[in-house]
């Protein structure tokens, strides 16, 4: 099978219009998802394929974005529903853990809300405090809804497939970093290529500790990794790719060949995906610890506008590298 | 739209009666503990406002409501049985106890739910009509709304949305003059809460005294026809609340000026009376058929409150856990998946 | 070429008997180390100058560690860095420091990773005694893999390493306070673990031993001028070996998952020791050697034992354990199974009865009374009632003991 390099934006674009292409009721609605071809241009194209009627731009209104989802998915629409930041998913919190998430369980399974928020994630570029944030944990708190977070352009395609086609609300957050990023793909699959909901990845092999991470932290893992190999240092990189819900069973794989585990994320360290990881192993995987298990994570701030010091803020490989050395 | 008929007429009785019966059985059970749980708000005096407005829809339009949601879910013809049985927190409820007072619906009457955020509901409703818009279809949501939820930021989005995108909405604000404890005077800029459609550019059909049935219907039927074939249209119910916001807030509405306030409702624009005097002016006395009504409710709610006393409560983990997610191939599971439910 | 010189036991060093540079041959014996069980002679194990000393007097040293370097004179030898300043390799050796230096805690705790506990719980390794190469002197997987297995434990009741039971406030007059020998505190140790950790039961049998004493007279009569003598518990660990040949289910150790079955039949003598102590000596393959060859080794052991200088093989192998209380006039007893093996043989005095004749009437007989101590989770009571029936046959047909090639 042919396969060339496309960006991660592409390949959400692709398996967006294909969807839609496939399925009728798939429509899109956000901010400048239609005249302006998206903020992210992620939707570049498709209200000139499919019309005002399935590429709506909506006001700046993200508490209707997100509720209106809800509603149009009750009433048996498929909504791909676009936060053009996820930041700005906090205004709609409401809608996505209030109603998506729960309206299946308070009517006792009467109703679902097969709806797909995407978001645009993450921080970096100056972006200043209140546009820099990655908390895809805050969505995975809330039993119901469904958080993808794929790191590379195959992984976005086969798993923005799924959660489209799947019954259950998904919260689907891509990384602003990775959106440029290309990485291999082929140019046609021989049928639908659909990525299980729930179901990680190992993205490198390796037997002296393993690395959990998601999205964007995926490459950092990866590129530490390749500065470890270095020093003799053979990490495993375990792409987890949903935050909810969680493949423990990779890890726990993982965790009992190499006894040593760090944790990589885009996101704060308190109440975060490496605070849940590090309990989850802990608890099942004491037997098999052979170091503390460590998190690197962003520093505990709100992010600054100066270059030198955002920089300082952020997790990237050589903060990977350092906490395995403090392990191994 | 036509004038209600006598069918019609005496039908609303059968729905007010109901209702009535239903709504003080249910703060009668829960003074005795038979009901249990902090919320619990009535549509005592609010009967007029539902049945007239719900009269003018056909049965492939859509309702969606806050937490003030038994007497909707009774007009629709929502069996009491399940619905007391919901009170409960029985397995035999509506939402198999999982939802209470606040979370009643019924998927077959498109009646997608009482909400219990306030405004929490408002753009579910304007994407319940995207759907119809969407697909052609000319029905209609009726969207109850009350008087506080106008002020918070989903009533404004929805509104806006609704407008923008030419949804076929009705949106009825049901203003019993108070949003919890602080009354519209306090809470709004504009009192005239109907004056609000004009912020969005949406047809107002202005307020309207919903302790009358046939005034609601009157009007809720040209606003549906007008979101059937236009777009959203809003209406302001003048109504009241007889047994204060929810059974949480007794104390508030037993004050002195509140209970001279409560007797003036009941005793000069009690709905179902409103009612029955329009009946008997237009159709001379009908007493035995409007006590077999009032009898038929003692009877249907009794019934229900046996069957739902007698029904059994959920138990265990997989009544606990079940329908948190739609069971489903697509979604990969071992021993370990953290966080996937169970199907 | 240098010849290192391992231990093949853990244990503490007591004294060097040679020093650098002596010459020496190899049975000589250049050290003595307490073991749990026992002092224990190390000999040279071949001829040359010994070159170095790894470790000093006082030092707790694991097994497989080096402890000396023999070889040619003036041989250099290459030097390894101490095992507690070495750095880590992929499989370093374990170190020999007399307690594990960097790894405790300020509050005196084992400084180990969950990982290097379990294993050490499942190999019988005392942390206290290894040095850990991880991070801050943390024990991890690492050091604990090239351990060899000690007889594993049964899963962990509290002993040493568990939550301690309380045992209210100690006297302080009127009163000896005694330290734990190394021996007691293995003794301990070991016993609390098979006792709460072995489901035991139990099975007694009377024989009548007449013939049995009748024919040792005999065979003793045979041997006495090659100056050599048979005792009844020579004759018993016979019996016993002979009938763990027929129930090799018995000769098997128990491994939590799994079971061990043993080809050897090597059976372990509980020797009572001077001060308190106890060991138990082995008599390797005691079903097929002669009693001609037993009779001394085993009486030799006892001597060793009994005065401090037993070798590590004497203690090593066992997979059944016997133990005879028959010169102390006891009518019943029973005893504490060895973990991991599967039984032990309690043997009671051989004392004169009255007995009932085969022809109805009272008369006297010689009986002794048998106990067998079984792990449930090994064997069950059926077979312990057939295994101590077989070897009731053969304590009373005594004939069947010996190897028909001769005594």
């Amino acid at each position: 099978m042919p396969a060339r390099n496309v960006a991660m934006r592409e390949a959400i674009r692709r398996a967006l219009r294909e969807e839609m292409q496939r399925d009728e009721s798939v429509f899109v609605m956000g901010e400048e998802v239609a005249w302006w071809q998206g903020t992210h241009r992620v939707t570049r194209g498709f209200l000139e394929e499919f019309g005002e009627r399935r590429v709506r731009d909506t006001p700046i209104s993200e508490m209707a974005i997100g509720g209106m989802a809800v509603g149009a998915a009750l009433a048996g629409l498929r909504p791909v529903a676009e936060f053009m930041t996820i930041n700005f998913a906090f205004l709609a919190l409401d809608a996505i853990a209030n109603h998506a998430a729960k309206v299946r369980y308070f009517f006792d399974g009467m109703m679902t809300a097969p709806l797909v928020y995407r978001a645009a994630s993450g921080w970096g570029n100056q972006a200043t405090a209140s546009h820099s944030h990655a908390p895809e944990p805050i969505f995975a708190h809330f039993p119901g809804l469904f958080v993808g977070c794929p790191s590379n352009s195959l992984d976005a395609y086969g798993m923005l497939k799924t959660a489209i086609r799947d019954d259950n609300p998904v919260l689907f957050s891509e990384s602003i970093a990775l959106y440029p990023k290309p990485s291999p793909m082929p140019d046609e699959f021989d049928e639908d290529y659909l990525l299980p909901i729930g179901k990680g990845d190992i993205k490198r092999e390796g037997k002296d500790v393993t690395l959990v991470a998601y999205s964007r932290g995926v490459d950092w893992a990866l590129q530490a990794a390749r500065l470890l190999e270095r020093d003799g240092v053979e990490a495993e990189v375990v792409d987890l790719r949903w935050l909810r819900p969680l493949d423990m069973d990779l890890v726990y794989k993982s965790f009992k060949k190499t006894n040593r585990c760090v944790i990589v994320e885009e996101s704060l360290p308190l109440y975060s995906f490496g605070s849940e990881i590090a309990a989850l192993v802990q608890e099942n995987m004491f037997d098999y610890m052979d170091a503390p298990i460590k998190r690197v994570a962003a520093a505990d701030v709100p992010l600054p506008y100066s270059k030198e010091i955002e920089l300082l803020a952020l997790p990237d490989a050589q903060k990977v590298v350092n906490a395995v050395k403090e392990i191994v | 739209m036509r004038s209600p008929t006598k069918a019609m007429l005496l039908d609303w009785y059968r729905q007010m009666v109901l209702i009535r019966e239903f709504e003080e059985t249910c703060h009668r059970l829960y003074e005795e503990k038979r009901i249990t749980g902090v919320y619990l708000h009535l549509y005592s005096g609010h009967e007029a406002s539902g049945v007239g407005s719900m009269a003018a829809l056909r049965e492939s339009d859509h309702v969606i409501t806050a937490y003030r949601d038994h007497g909707i879910a009774l007009i629709l013809g929502m069996d009491p049985k399940a619905l007391m049985a919901e009170m409960m927190g029985k397995k035999t409820g509506s939402s198999g106890g999982k939802g209470g007072s606040m979370h009643l619906a019924s998927k077959e009457h498109n009646f997608w739910g009482g909400y219990a955020i306030v405004g929490g509901h408002l753009p579910l409703a304007a994407g319940i009509a995207l759907e119809a818009r969407y697909n052609g279809k000319d029905d209609v949501t009726m969207t109850y709304v009350g008087d506080g939820a106008t002020n918070n930021g989903y009533f404004h989005e929805s509104l806006n949305m609704s407008a923008i995108w030419d949804l076929p909405v009705v949106w009825i604000i049901e203003n019993n003059g108070y949003g919890m404890g602080t009354e519209v005077e306090r809470a709004s800029g504009q009192t005239e809460l109907h004056r609000k459609a004009e912020a969005y550019g949406i047809k107002s059909l202005g307020r309207v005294d919903a302790q009358n049935a046939v005034e609601v219907y009157t009007v809720a039927s040209k606003a549906v026809e007008y979101a059937r074939q236009q777009g959203p249209v809003l209406i302001e119910h003048v109504t009241y609340r007889y047994r204060g916001h929810g059974v949480s807030d007794k104390q508030y509405d037993a004050r002195d000026d509140m209970s001279a306030e409560l007797k003036e409702w009941m005793e000069l624009r009690e709905p179902i009376k409103i009612l029955r005097d329009c009946i008997e002016s237009e159709h001379g006395d009908m007493s035995p058929v409007l006590a077999e009504h009032e009898a038929t409710a003692r009877r249907l709610v009794a019934e229900a409150v046996e069957f739902a006393e007698a029904s059994p409560l959920p138990s265990g983990y997989d009544d606990l856990l079940r329908n948190t997610y739609v069971g489903s191939e697509s979604v990969y599971k071992s021993d370990f998946s953290v966080g996937a439910g169970i199907d | 070429m240098a010849q290192e010189i391992k231990l093949t036991m853990d244990g503490l060093l007591i004294n060097w008997l040679k020093d650098v540079g002596d010459s020496v041959r190899a049975s000589d014996i250049i050290a003595e180390f307490e073991a749990d069980k026992a002092t224990v002679e190390i000999e040279a194990g071949s001829d040359g100058e010994l070159l170095e000393l790894r470790v000093e007097p006082g030092d707790e040293v694991v097994e497989g560690s080096i402890i000396a370097v023999i070889g040619a004179a003036g041989e250099s030898v290459d030097a390894p860095a101490p095992a507690e300043s070495s750095p880590r390799p992929a499989a370093p050796a374990p170190s020999a420091t007399a307690t594990n230096g960097g790894s405790m805690t300020d509050d005196g705790r084992v400084k180990a990773s969950p990982l290097a506990r379990r294993i050490a719980a499942d190999k019988g390794i005392d942390l206290r005694r290894v040095s850990g190469s991880g991070p801050g002197g943390r024990i991890v997987k690492a050091d604990l893999e090239n351990i060899s297995l000690l007889p594993p434990s049964p899963p962990a009741p509290a002993t040493a390493a568990g939550p301690q039971p309380t045992w209210g406030a100690q006297p302080q007059q009127d009163v000896e306070i005694i330290p734990l020998s190394r021996m007691r505190r293995a003794i301990a140790d070991g016993t609390v673990r098979s006792m709460s950790g072995t489901p035991h039961f139990y099975v007694t049998i009377e024989a009548d031993v007449a013939p049995l004493l009748e024919m040792r007279k005999e065979i003793n009569a045979a041997l006495a001028a090659d100056g050599l003598k048979v005792s009844v518990n020579d004759m018993l660990i016979k019996a016993l070996a002979l009938t763990l040949r027929e129930f090799p289910n018995l000769n098997t150790h128990y491994y939590g998952d799994r079971f061990v079955r043993h080809e050897r039949v090597n059976i372990g003598i509980s020797v009572a020791l001077p001060d308190n102590g106890l060991v138990n000596v082995v008599c390797h393959d005691a079903d097929t050697i002669a009693f001609r060859e037993m009779a001394p080794a085993n009486k030799a052991m006892y001597e060793r034992a009994r005065s401090g200088k037993i070798k590590p093989e004497d203690i090593r192998g066992a997979t059944f354990t016997i133990s005879n209380l028959g010169p102390f006039n006891i009518v019943d007893f029973s005893a504490i199974i060895s973990a991991p093996e599967a039984g032990i043989l309690a043997v009671s005095s051989a004392r004169r009865v009255p007995v009932v004749l085969d022809d109805g009437s009272l008369g006297a007989g010689t009986r002794m009374h048998m106990t067998l101590s079984v792990d449930h989770r090994v064997s069950n009571g059926a077979e312990g009632a057939a295994f101590m029936n077989h070897l009731r046959e053969l304590v009373e047909n005594p004939l069947r003991l010996l190897d028909l090639r001769g005594v």
